[in-house]
């Protein structure tokens, strides 16, 4: 599309967005590189969805830009959602379809139709394991191939970036092992990835982390630089720490909620 | 050939895909097919505005074979059931009051005696009016009682009536509200399946989880909209098919015009309706909401399109409503194809404003309609 193609998978500038009087996402600024596997870390309500559905171009920003691989998302959104892929964290695939016409049915909605889709099909099919339930209807699949089915649809058309939204949540530990090996093949390829997850084990798997707490960043980094600057042994509590010094900075929130 | 982008055009995905979910859901399939039949029957046998056989009482103060012939060519009007006789006013009353009857034929001590002088003799029907329907039965019936009871006595006195208007009723020769219902019924069977299912279709990707997924990919709004309305059109036809079979075998609807030409009108009034329940799917977040709205929009239908009553009797305000809804056209169309034979240019007024109804609401529905969760 571009000539040069942009440095930035993602770049966020001050994206804020409420609901009323609720301050969702306040501030967020965020710059993604390309290939990186980047992980939102937050508790629950610290606006991790909102600020993926303004990425991914479902909920408009209240104030603020981001860019898409350097495609604006609030003036071009079309063309940003040709190159994202999304996992939303509420199962969205069609349960009286099957595992096959869920597939070209997403393949379709990218212009892959033909022998190309049908390629592309049976390679997903193949490469995530899905060969043997290519027939069975998608509702009755177990929790573990339902996320790897939806993962398989939200990179139908080689995204360079897929949004996955508390992809292991509720997956037993076997399928969810499974599921990373799937994230990092695709990172190695060159796709972004960026999650959510209230995995710490998961959360040190990824390149670089942002913590999240009531809609606004209170830090980003590696793993490593993460635990190095807070001078603690795991993630889990700097998590744990971060969140109880936001909430003791806001006590007026904590009244109020 | 086909274009490339043509053929890849998301519009063929979403088509395939709703076909596929329509083929799953099989119970919603048979009630799509079922409930046709099974409305044609109920409305088609319990809808008779022609009231006959109204209970009737009758009270012959003059006892005379004179007034028995009266009362006899009353009852053989065929509008007038004998309950009973009854010898005082009062009794008569009381018990049209309690409902046992809903007319009274009161013949006066004198008839006789005014007839044989020459003077008109005067006999009364009493009528419970608070039903109109069978009020007017039971006065078309009296009138026409008297008028052939006296044109007997005129001729044989060598007397005949100076004027004689006679009446035919042509396209419905027997004057059968089936002939005039049936036809209704398709109209108004095909409007409350076509908006309840699509005012469904939406709302239930948004309540499914399923929109939230689907307008993150590139499909345009057209496609996601031609995509909801093109398989139901299928489901439309076969419900006309259905209906116009057995309204045939059960009520012997005529069929005068080119079926072909009633299959074609067909094809906006069915879209019509589709787009409208889509817009209505566009405007309500739950199908709860949905089923409301879709209500509200069939109620007008049924009452002031002139399914049921004549357009012409309703105040100015109700025909403005009726102006607005595809019905009113389209019950046109039924009834001028299926009982009068109407060639194709008498329907193209009417069939160019379900046209432009269903540009419409298509052209609304896709504005209304954002990709977005907002």
């Amino acid at each position: 599309m571009t000539s040069t193609p942009p440095a930035l998978a993602v770049q966020a500038i001050a994206l804020r967005r409420t609901f009323g009087a609720v301050v969702a996402v306040d501030g967020l600024d965020l710059a993604i590189g390309r290939g990186e596997i980047f992980g939102l870390l937050g508790p629950n309500g610290s606006g991790k969805t909102t600020a993926i559905r303004m990425l991914t171009g479902l909920l408009a920003p209240t104030s603020g830009t981001a860019t898409i691989a350097g495609v604006d998302i609030v003036a071009q959104p079309e063309r940003v959602r040709r190159v994202i892929g999304y996992m939303s964290q509420r199962f969205g695939l069609y349960g009286d379809l099957t595992v096959q016409e869920n597939l070209r049915f997403y393949s379709g909605m990218y212009g892959l139709v033909g022998r190309e889709g049908r390629q592309r099909v049976e390679e997903l099919l193949a490469d995530l394991r899905l060969g043997a339930r290519r027939d069975q209807l998608t509702a009755t699949l177990s929790g573990g191939w339902k996320q790897r089915l939806a993962l398989a649809c939200a990179t139908v058309h080689k995204p360079e970036l897929v949004f996955l939204d508390e992809p292991t949540a509720g997956v037993d530990p076997s399928s969810r092992r499974h599921f990373w090996d799937l994230i990092r093949e695709r990172a190695a390829q060159g796709m972004t990835v960026l999650l959510t997850t209230h995995y710490m084990d998961e959360a040190e798997q990824c390149h670089r982390l942002a913590f999240l707490s009531r809609g606004h960043l209170i830090g980003v980094g590696t793993p490593r630089e993460i635990t190095t600057r807070f001078q603690l042994p795991t993630i889990e509590d700097v998590f744990i720490e971060l969140q109880r010094r936001d909430e003791a900075e806001h006590p007026r929130d904590e009244a109020a909620a | 050939m086909i274009p490339t982008r043509l053929r890849q055009w998301p519009f063929w995905a979403m088509l395939r895909k709703e076909f596929i979910q329509m083929r799953r859901d099989r119970l919603t399939l048979a009630m799509m097919i079922g409930i046709p039949a099974i409305q044609l029957v109920l409305f088609g046998y319990a809808i008779q505005t022609e009231v006959r056989h109204l209970p009737t009482l009758v009270l012959d103060e003059s006892r005379t074979s004179e007034s028995r012939a009266l009362v006899h060519t009353i009852l053989n009007t065929g509008n007038f059931d004998l309950r009973g006789e009854v010898q005082d006013k009062a009794v008569m009353a009381t018990r049209i009051a309690r409902g046992d009857a809903r007319a009274g034929i009161i013949i006066p001590p004198d008839f006789t005696r005014d007839l044989k002088r020459g003077v008109t003799a005067t006999a009364q029907v009493v009528v419970d009016a608070s039903d109109p329907l069978a009020a007017n039965a039971a006065i078309a019936g009296a009138a026409q009682a008297g008028l052939v009871r006296g044109r007997t006595l005129l001729a044989q006195r060598g007397v005949r009536p100076p004027i004689e208007v006679r009446v035919r009723p042509w396209f419905n020769p027997a004057v059968r509200s089936a002939v005039y219902i049936v036809p209704g019924i398709i109209g108004v069977l095909l409007s409350l399946t076509m908006v309840l299912i699509n005012s469904m279709a939406v709302v239930r990707e948004r309540e499914g989880g399923t929109l939230e997924q689907l307008i993150v990919t590139p499909i345009d709004k057209t496609s996601l909209m031609l995509g909801k309305i093109v398989p139901f059109l299928l489901v439309g036809y076969v419900q006309v098919s259905i209906i116009l079979l057995l309204g045939r075998l059960l009520f012997h609807v005529p069929i005068q015009g080119s079926l072909a030409l009633l299959y074609v009108t067909t094809f906006p009034f069915i879209v019509a309706n589709l787009a409208i329940g889509l817009f209505v799917s566009t405007l309500v977040r739950t199908q709860a909401q949905a089923m409301q709205l879709g209500f509200l929009f069939l109620l007008p239908n049924i009452l002031m399109s002139g399914f049921m009553f004549p357009r012409e009797a309703m105040p100015q305000a109700a025909q403005w409503i009726a102006a607005l809804l595809p019905l009113t056209y389209f019950l046109d169309i039924l009834r001028g194809v299926l009982l009068k034979g109407l060639p194709w240019q008498g329907l193209v007024e009417d069939t160019m404003i379900l046209v432009l109804f269903s540009v419409v609401f298509v052209v609304l529905s896709v504005r209304r309609f954002h990709k977005s969760l907002d």
